[in-house]
């Protein structure tokens, strides 16, 4: 019968972590950005069908960085929260509160229970009435949480892009302006200085969403020609 | 072993918010809770119940409208209760029958196609939704049985073949669809009697819509359970269209104007009917 050799509960927490840093880290960068509008969604994705931003409710949105398997279930797992809640209680008392909180229990019982540690950081936003309202919350793969000011920018050179983001950041920025300054973020973890449009993937939670297309459901994806108009556009 | 972990993966796997509720908290359909009244069978439980709605396609889509009447045996319950909802963005569906489980029922049908929405990034197919509904109605066969029906009208403009299509139900969840025009509820008899004499082909949708009012107006004139348009109170039955462009509710002030035209046209021919 083989023995296993003893590892210090240090030594095994770091481990799982280096190794779910160094999955994440292999992935292209999403930025989460909250303006005037309301709270911009961009990522590096050159698939038009396997997302990394989704809707989760009415006000809520999630973007992901990782393996694709991982945050997907965990997605999954998170519109059926929502819809669970919205249904048994009332579509009000749905929150991105709750929500991060149950996705920060499940990445922390994974983090520690699981053969391996999920290797996903997740954002979970909400848009809010005013801009003060506005929820932006940051989940890593031990189950951390962080609520974020202003954007939050995940994935492999997450530094450099945050670094070009936080410049160019202020609280009065458009839609359009707001997604020009994530493009601008993302492309400096990127070999061309460019980025198509065909390569990013694009969604906004609409503040106005009620007065202006008559519905609660803020989440809109942006087609390829939307983001190319909102990208020309001059500031 | 990798075999039954896949096999359990896949299982695992719903688009549908219903069959997860089924699943993990069963107790939250309207129609799984424990029901007892069987044993005292004899008088019927007295509650609410809807009545009428009527759906027609017209040129480019579908209108339904319901009144805004709900009964409990000989008094009326509500005159102020809305049986016609948006299903999603291309749907609309109106409920008869009893009126607390039908809520319950097309809140749960409006969550489930969101639910597989937002889970598969894409609307289910009109015909799937139709299907959908289907099942739901005939999880509620147990109280049916006990006299708690619930009886749906379900209607929708289908992106794929870009026309206005209607679907009716029985209480075992039988799908039909239907041509041209349909009601339900207790005084389907007689809106459809008006319908068949008001309707014509490639209706435009003002007058698609003031046709669902006046047999909305003939079915309350016959039906004691349905309520006519009221102008002492300014109630207007809910009216919704469905068209290329997704599904648009009337504003009351439109209904007002519809209801006005049609109630002087019958003061004005001075006739019993």
């Amino acid at each position: 019968m083989t023995q296993q050799f003893y590892v210090s509960p240090e030594q095994l927490m770091k481990d799982r972590a280096d190794f779910a840093r160094k999955g994440i880290a292999r992935g292209r960068s999403v930025v989460v950005v909250s303006c005037e509008d309301g709270i911009a969604l961009v990522a590096e994705n050159p698939s038009p069908s396997l997302h990394k931003i989704g809707e989760i409710y009415d006000k809520i949105a999630f973007a992901a960085v990782g393996k694709y398997n991982e945050f997907e279930s965990l997605r999954q797992a998170g519109v059926r929260y929502a819809d669970v809640r919205g249904y048994s209680y009332d579509r009000e008392d749905v929150t991105a509160r709750g929500l991060a909180s149950v996705y920060a229990q499940s990445l922390g019982a994974v983090f520690t229970a699981e053969q391996k540690p999920f290797e996903v950081e997740l954002a979970v936003a909400e848009v809010g009435a005013s801009q003060d309202r506005d929820h932006l919350y940051r989940l890593t793969f031990d189950g951390s949480i962080a609520d974020e000011q202003g954007f939050i920018v995940m994935g492999g050179q997450a530094d450099k892009v945050s670094g070009a983001v936080e410049t160019g950041w202020q609280r009065d920025l458009s839609f359009a302006a707001a997604i020009r300054l994530a493009v601008q973020g993302l492309v400096t973890d990127n070999e061309s200085p460019d980025l198509p449009a065909k390569a990013l993937e694009v969604a906004l939670l609409d503040r106005g969403s009620e007065s202006s297309r008559g519905t609660r459901r803020a989440f809109r994806r942006l087609s390829d020609a939307d983001v190319m108009e909102l990208l020309a556009e001059e500031s | 072993m990798q075999e039954t972990t896949a096999n359990k993966v896949a299982a695992n796997a719903t688009s549908s918010f219903t069959e997860h509720l089924q699943r993990d908290r069963p107790e939250l359909l309207p129609y799984n809770r424990p029901f007892l009244v069987s044993e005292t069978a004899g008088q019927p439980l007295q509650v609410p119940h809807a009545t009428t709605i009527v759906a027609m396609t017209y040129a480019g889509g579908v209108v339904m409208a319901g009144d805004r009447r709900a009964t409990m045996g000989n008094i009326i319950a509500s005159r102020h209760i809305e049986k016609v909802f948006p299903a999603d963005q291309y749907s609309v569906l109106g409920i008869a029958g009893t009126a607390g489980i039908a809520i319950d029922l097309t809140r749960l049908f409006q969550v489930e196609l969101e639910h597989y929405e937002k889970i598969e990034g894409t609307l289910l197919s009109l015909d799937g939704k139709a299907n959908r509904l289907g099942a739901m109605i005939r999880g509620n066969l147990a109280m049916a049985m006990q006299g708690l029906a619930v009886v749906p009208l379900f209607a929708g403009f289908d992106t794929a073949a870009q026309m206005g299509r209607l679907f009716s139900y029985d209480v075992t969840g039988g799908r039909y669809e239907e041509q041209e025009h349909h009601a339900v509820g207790s005084g389907s008899m007689f809106a459809r009697g008006a319908l068949k004499k008001l309707w014509r082909p490639n209706l435009a949708e003002d007058e698609a819509v003031s046709v669902a009012i006046e047999s909305l107006y003939d079915a309350a004139d016959d039906d004691s359970a349905t309520g006519g348009p009221d102008p002492v109170r300014q109630l207007w039955p809910v009216v919704y269209t469905v068209n290329r462009a997704g599904a648009r509710r009337v504003a009351e002030r439109e209904l007002a104007a519809v209801a006005g035209t049609i109630i002087e046209a019958r003061a004005a021919a001075r006739r019993e009917a």
